[in-house]
């Protein structure tokens, strides 16, 4: 060693390579940031950074009418809006003690389980993309696609859609969206079979990801797991069930589970959980079927307090007049309460904590993202791993950034 | 342990445990609710966590709520907890003076609780005594407040006095 040179403190000792994976990285498919320690190629140690996109979500709600936080819903999972903004509404009908009738629920099912298949898809053909299998991914999104054009015809919008109010949805499903569901539980099967065929017996793919990433099924429980990561280690808790909101209990289906905890676990039980969303989106379709007459024209409860009148009445009526002007200024003030109320997100269990107060706002609203849960976990599940395992772990965990930082 | 566990029964179990330390109890929307003095917060999640009976191993959700008017508790930390065997949720609060936010922290026994706390010191400025690594979560490290206390208003889209021209106002 020269006696010219100084050299920091400490870099003769230190044995390990700092690698930042992120802000902005292909590998992330979102904005969050890993530093990674390696010790060649195996992985000691990892240091999350999140919040580059934090947008103070739970402060403007503090700010806002009930109707207006829906489009903040949409921005925390948004490869699964719908499910955010029915946990919403589900939310402020709970608090309002509003019941909402059977075939909106049933309506409601067919759009959240929609959602979860176009969500669950994404996950599992990023898994393929991050082990090396492209293909998966570029066909199945032409058939995502059939989705976001349901969701089109429902609401209007396809990524954040703000779909359905308090009480219901906006207006009722045209024979076109019940057509292009037809198409979509007609054409689907097929896809997801192909999709399984390049990926469940796949030499290379069950390589890359059995055992990669594990976690037990206690560690996971201690971590605040929920959802398909919980369930790949083998805890059968679903919100659908536990705790059942929009009639789930009118309906039959299996929970699967894994028993490792690992990537390849984590992908089976998300492929299965896209054969039960099918099996409930056409049960649920049935049912609505089943609705004759004035019934099959029900698409919202009656809280005239909160659901925005038809706009015909507004120019027709004085009471829908009445109330349209209340609600779009916001001067409605709901019942003082607290309450706690959650569904089954693509991700896990999402939370609503809601106090009012009796004013126009909510005092209070905090969302429990399951992502940012989860996500801590992620240095325990990379450690003594290879690198290219943190990638592959990271995207089997499907973290999506917009929850991660609400 | 024969007969589903019940509100009623978690409530007389932890009334034994603790006599009068809990109070406030009610059960808005069914959701058994109680809070207790804040330095009491590890030994009570700690009996709900070990109990052969309640086992509350599962924490859902974490997070503070300001009350500027409730002098010297002005802060409430709320703990949801969930028993995934029996299925049923409680909740369970502690209040402390925002001149003095010094709560233990519950990061050992859940390890959910670690990031729920960063992310609560952050907002709030709860500081979790016994944290591993309370430094702020969401925002950045630089902020020398916490933006959800009641005092800070919403940013007024209208102001002028910021260089913003990166954001095409001006």
């Amino acid at each position: 060693m020269s006696e010219h040179v100084t050299l920091p403190e400490g870099s003769l000792e230190k044995q390990t390579t700092t690698l930042n994976l992120g802000p902005t990285h292909p590998a992330t498919h979102g904005v969050f940031q890993n530093i990674i320690e390696l010790d060649g190629e195996r992985i000691v140690g990892a240091d999350q950074t999140v919040g580059y996109i934090h947008r103070a979500f739970e402060k403007i709600a503090e700010f806002r009418p009930l109707y207006q936080i829906t489009p903040l819903t949409d921005r925390l999972n948004y490869c699964s809006s719908p499910i955010n903004n029915m946990g919403w509404h589900i939310t402020c009908e709970r608090l309002l003690g509003v019941k909402t009738p059977k075939r909106v629920d049933y309506l409601r099912i067919i759009v959240m389980e929609l959602a979860r298949i176009s969500d669950h898809l994404i996950c599992n053909s990023i898994v393929g993309v991050d082990s090396g299998a492209y293909t998966g991914f570029l066909y199945v999104m032409q058939y995502r696609e059939l989705i976001y054009e349901i969701y089109e015809e429902v609401c209007g919008s396809r990524l954040t859609t703000n779909i359905g109010r308090i009480g219901g949805f906006e207006r009722n499903f045209t024979d076109v969206a019940f057509q292009k569901l037809e198409k979509f539980i007609k054409e689907w099967p097929a896809v997801l079979e192909e999709f399984n065929n390049l990926f469940v017996r796949n030499r290379i793919f069950m390589d890359r990801t059995i055992g990669v990433g594990p976690i037990s099924a206690e560690r996971a429980l201690n971590y605040g797991f929920t959802g398909p990561n919980l369930r790949a280690a083998g805890v059968d808790y679903d919100v659908r069930v536990h705790t059942p909101y929009s009639s789930y209990e009118d309906f039959d289906f299996t929970i699967p589970i894994g028993n490792t905890g690992d990537c390849s676990d984590r992908f089976l039980v998300r492929d299965q959980e896209m054969w039960q969303s099918l099996h409930l989106i056409k049960e649920a379709y049935k049912k609505v079927q089943e609705f004759k007459g004035s019934e099959a024209d029900v698409f919202h409860a009656d809280v005239p307090a909160y659901y925005l009148p038809d706009k015909k009445d507004v120019y027709t009526k004085m009471e829908a007049l009445i109330y349209h002007f209340k609600i779009i200024m916001g001067e409605i003030e709901m019942p003082s309460g607290e309450i706690y109320s959650a569904v089954e997100g693509a991700n896990g269990e999402l939370g609503f904590y809601l106090i009012t107060n009796g004013g126009r706002a909510p005092y209070r609203l905090h969302f429990r993202r399951p992502c940012f849960i989860y996500y801590q976990a992620y240095s325990e599940l990379t450690k003594g791993g290879m690198l290219s395992d943190a990638i592959i772990t990271m995207s089997s965990l499907n973290l999506i950034a917009g929850e991660l930082d609400a | 342990m024969n007969m589903a566990l019940t509100n009623e029964i978690i409530k007389t179990r932890l009334a034994d445990k603790f006599g009068d330390e809990l109070k406030g109890w009610e059960e808005p929307y069914g959701l058994l609710t109680f809070f207790s003095d804040k330095n009491l917060n590890l030994k009570v999640l700690q009996f709900l966590y070990d109990d052969p009976e309640l086992k509350f191993r599962f924490m859902t959700d974490l997070c503070a709520v300001h009350y500027p008017l409730n002098a010297g508790a002005e802060l409430a930390v709320v703990y949801h907890l969930h028993n995934l065997v029996d299925n049923i949720r409680i909740r369970y609060k502690i209040f402390t003076d925002i001149n003095k936010p010094d709560v233990f922290s519950a990061s050992a026994l859940y390890s959910a609780a670690n990031w729920m706390e960063r992310e609560t010191y952050d907002f709030y400025g709860v500081n979790f005594i016994g944290h591993p690594n309370l430094k702020r979560i969401l925002n950045v490290d630089e902020m020398d407040y916490f933006p959800l206390r009641k005092e800070y208003p919403l940013e007024d889209q209208m102001r002028t006095d910021k260089d913003d021209e990166m954001f095409g106002r001006t």
